[in-house]
């Protein structure tokens, strides 16, 4: 069976092949990931469609068209590709791996009562066994990374269990058969691509964020001022989505730093505004970008958006559409959500989420009324943007949002 | 009286009962441990498998006096055996050992009833156990676990009931006070071939009968009929698709009907051993009220934990699935403990070691080559012969071989199989490799002393590949 670069997305031509996780002539079974490529900004593994012997074709590092073939799968069993036994001692590190590793019965134990998983740590035993050292090691290794955690290394004799001197077992009955209780899946490469990409936008930014708050009354009158008015002209209806965009374009070339990217030592900015709009599909949230929205009226913003929604739910979303933007817009308000801090999208700088409108009493000329409000939040990388600009900004969209025709006359 | 309360209540003192008890103690918690006998150790070590080595060793040593010295150049008058005194030998390292099991308790913390128990209902969240001598008032023990270790006892042919002087079990077997004329063992499995064998040692003619046509059937099949044609070399007979139809006692001899085939023939003898397999001892333990329903072999159905149906109530060894041996039941009393206090500690079943110690010894560990081909499984089998053993050769014990079978592709052993000197001892070597998954290869990268019987393991590894170095 022939491996092939699939067509991951609809603008998408070529592939590197990042990283094979197996090695030529290995034993592969059915569903193993085989290899990592890698489009521009998304990387995939590709899984054994069926169990065999791997013959790789092409070498990592290459760049490919997609439809390739990069290697093969000979299911005609194992028998005379694999190394008879000895060939070559030991001759089961070779083909062991395509089964469970062996373990000695303390490292099951181990990782067992430790929630570790011996099949990703590299052993250092003969034949490649995880030894208890092994398991001992990746597990300072992770408190290391982890600093709040206490680092000291337990002794190797130490019971792996703290023991309870008394009867511990029968206050805290221990449950028959854990069956049921929980469901185990491995995750999704999208869903690892995404857990990888969060985790490294909290570890290498300096994310903050601040909050600010926009009274919506202007843009819901104007919306139900033009609502059939726009829906006849533009075949569209008139979101709210769109009002943010133009906001977020003005708040943008106000303060520069927002709209840019860190490059090594450099700061890039981004003189055009790719508006990352998150929509969330069934496999999880993806971004696509809104290109020069600076240069789109209301009703291309609204018609973008929606053509992006209608792609989701089609699954027919292609690589290209997410790539490259330079800001994004999330609105955690159609969930309902009255106040959040979104996560950055690396390299890009800032994030706007909005949220759920509610009718709040509000201060105004000295009297308390009841207005539409909403929370607004700015997550920002603050290696570049400094509190003030990160302040002015939102404070720039508040100001956008509750007198709109300003924008709209000047836009 | 008032109730005693406990964290664990064990019921039964053998290998399962009194391992689950230390460990159990070990860990922290208030045991109890209820026994109907007033020696410790249960069948294991007062009438299975301790009396039984214990005359086996004994046994041997004449025979080897006997028919062996003079071939090592030691002349002797030809030994005469002083039978009771043997017996009274035995019974001291039995009384040493569970003396041992009763320090070992009290060293432990270990609170130890003599009585037959059974389960009696709960009161509140405690389980009790009513603990009985004779007649008497039953002594009430609670506790919030109970575990279930009584084991299992010998079949008995209802045609033919024991008696425990003509018509006996293994149990009786052990303390004959005379060496029978003539014994016929009943069932080809290895009690029956042990004792044979110690009987055979010490003078008696010995009949097996055996209803399918191999013994050991379990047994890899090339190490049950090595075994057999040694055993009837040493003047053991066989009667295999045969079996007994009636018996009948007259003058203190059995006379006993058998049948293979059409055929029929009548068997005198002095003593009819039934070795025909052991049955859990489930029924009097009170299980129904707790609802608790043993399968129709007797057992117990139980989960990882050795929980059984009833909250709180577990059980283990004999009573409960897998092969009726003290090392497994031990072992599942030390992991019932640990899994109960949270630990992550699993039994290894496909790594149990079965042993015959019939000399010469047989060993086994994990799968038979029968297994293996009725389960498709691609293997290489390497073979060592002891007779190229420089050791044994010296031992002047050069029969018997080593079986390493290993998978084809990955080298990884499935399975282990000795016949010959000490392959009790010998077999711990593949246990270890099996239990961390090694290979045939990594046995023959291992050390092996010089001269020993373990080269012969090491060759046997070697030849999975073809290249063993001394064959």
């Amino acid at each position: 069976m022939e491996i092939k670069i699939p067509a991951v997305g609809e603008s998408v031509f070529e592939a590197l092949v990042a990283k094979w996780l197996k090695n030529d002539g290995e034993l592969v079974r059915k569903d193993e990931p085989l290899c990592e490529i890698e489009t521009d900004k998304v990387t995939l593994e590709l899984n054994a469609e069926a169990a065999g012997v791997l013959s790789i074709s092409v070498q990592e590092g290459e760049t490919v068209k997609i439809g390739t073939v990069i290697g093969a799968i000979d299911e005609r069993g194992t028998a005379e590709a694999a190394p008879p036994p000895g060939a070559q001692p030991p001759a089961e590190v070779e083909a062991g791996q395509a089964q469970p590793p062996p373990l000695s019965p303390a490292v099951r134990k181990m990782a067992l009562e430790r929630g570790l998983h011996p099949e990703t740590i590299r052993g250092s035993g003969r034949g490649g066994r995880v030894t208890v050292d092994d398991l001992l090691n990746r597990e300072a290794e992770a408190r290391a990374e982890t600093p709040e955690k206490k680092l000291e290394k337990e002794p190797m004799g130490e019971p792996a269990v703290q023991q309870p001197s008394l009867f511990a077992a029968a206050t805290r009955p221990v449950p028959p058969q854990e069956e049921g209780r929980t469901t185990r899946k491995p995750m999704t490469p999208i869903r690892k691509r995404i857990a990888e990409r969060l985790l490294a936008a909290r570890q290498q930014t300096a994310m903050l964020t601040t909050f600010n708050e926009a009274d919506m009354s202007a843009v819901i009158a104007l919306r139900t001022r033009y609502k059939e008015h726009f829906q006849k002209r533009h075949g569209i209806g008139l979101g709210l989505m769109s009002f943010f965009v133009k906001a977020s374009v003005e708040a943008l070339k106000e303060f520069p730093p927002v709209n840019a990217r860190i490059d090594g030592d450099d700061i890039v900015y981004q003189n055009f505004y790719d508006i990352g709009i998150a929509v969330s599909g069934e496999k999880g949230l993806v971004v696509p970008v809104l290109r020069g929205a600076d240069r789109l009226h209301l009703a291309e913003i609204e018609k973008g958006i929606s053509a992006f929604v209608e792609k989701v739910k089609g699954n027919r979303l292609a690589i290209a559409d997410l790539e490259g933007g330079t800001f994004t817009i999330t609105n955690g308000g159609v969930f309902g959500s009255l106040l959040s801090t979104p996560i950055l999208n690396p390299p890009q700088s800032g994030v706007l989420g909005m949220h759920a409108i509610q009718d709040r009493p509000v201060a105004l000329g000295g009297e308390v009324v009841v207005r539409p409000m909403m929370y607004l939040a700015l997550s920002y990388d603050h290696r570049i943007i400094d509190g003030r600009e990160a302040v002015g900004f939102l404070k720039k969209i508040k100001e956008c949002i509750e007198a709109p025709e300003e924008m709209l006359l000047e836009g | 009286m008032p109730e005693e309360t406990f964290d664990l209540i064990v019921i039964g003192a053998g290998p399962g009962g009194y391992v689950a008890a230390i460990r159990a103690a070990q860990l922290g918690l208030k045991v109890a441990v209820a026994e109907r006998s007033e020696r410790l150790g249960g069948v294991c070590l007062n009438e299975g498998c301790i009396p039984s080595k214990a005359l086996l060793d004994s046994s041997e040593l004449f025979a080897l006096a006997r028919d062996r010295f003079a071939l090592h150049g030691i002349g002797i008058d030809p030994p005469k055996l002083d039978l009771a005194r043997m017996m009274a030998r035995k019974d001291d390292v039995v009384k040493k050992l569970t003396d041992g099991v009763a320090f070992l308790f009290k060293k432990n913390g270990i609170t130890r009833f003599q009585g037959s128990a059974r389960l009696g209902g709960k009161s509140g969240d405690d389980h009790r156990v009513e603990v009985r001598v004779g007649n008497g008032e039953p002594q009430i023990l609670t506790a919030k676990r109970v575990l279930l270790a009584t084991g299992s006892r010998a079949v008995e042919v209802p045609a033919c009931p024991f008696d425990g002087e003509t018509v006996v079990s293994a149990r009786d077997a052990l303390s004959f006070s005379s060496v029978p004329e003539h014994l016929l063992v009943v069932g080809g499995g290895y009690i029956g071939l042990e004792l044979g064998s110690v009987w055979l040692r010490l003078g008696s003619k010995v009949t097996v009968v055996e209803m399918l046509p191999k013994i050991l059937p379990n047994t890899d099949r090339q190490v049950a009929d090595a075994l057999m044609r040694s055993l009837k070399k040493q003047g053991m007979s066989f009667l295999l698709e045969t079996e007994v139809t009636s018996l009948e006692k007259r003058d203190g001899k059995a006379h006993v009907r058998i049948k293979s085939g059409d055929k029929g023939e009548e068997i005198v003898c002095d003593r009819v051993l039934f070795a025909v397999g052991r049955r859990p001892l489930s029924a009097d333990l009170g299980l129904e009220a707790a609802g608790i329903a043993p399968d129709g072999a007797g057992r117990i159905p139980v989960n990882d934990d050795f929980a059984t149906a009833a909250p709180g109530i577990y059980a283990i060894g004999d009573l409960v699935h897998g092969p009726m041996l003290a090392h497994k039941a031990m072992t599942e009393g030390e992991v019932f403990a640990e899994r109960l206090l949270g630990q992550a500690s699993v039994v290894d079943y496909e790594f149990v070691p079965g042993i015959i110690y019939t000399w010469p010894e047989a060993a086994s560990v994990g799968k038979s080559e029968e297994q293996l081909q009725a389960e498709n499984i691609p293997y290489a089998a390497g073979r060592f012969n002891f007779l190229a053993n420089g050791r044994a050769r010296c031992m002047d014990e050069t029969e018997g071989f080593v079986k390493v079978l290993a998978h084809k592709e990955t080298g990884r052993v499935l399975g282990v199989h000795i016949i010959g000197p000490r392959a009790s001892d010998m077999i711990a070597e593949a246990v270890t490799v099996m239990t961390y998954g090694g290979s045939a290869q990594d046995i023959a990268m291992t050390f092996h002393a010089h001269p020993t019987l373990s080269e012969a393991m090491k060759e046997a590894a070697l030849d999975v590949e073809k290249r063993a170095i001394h064959a």
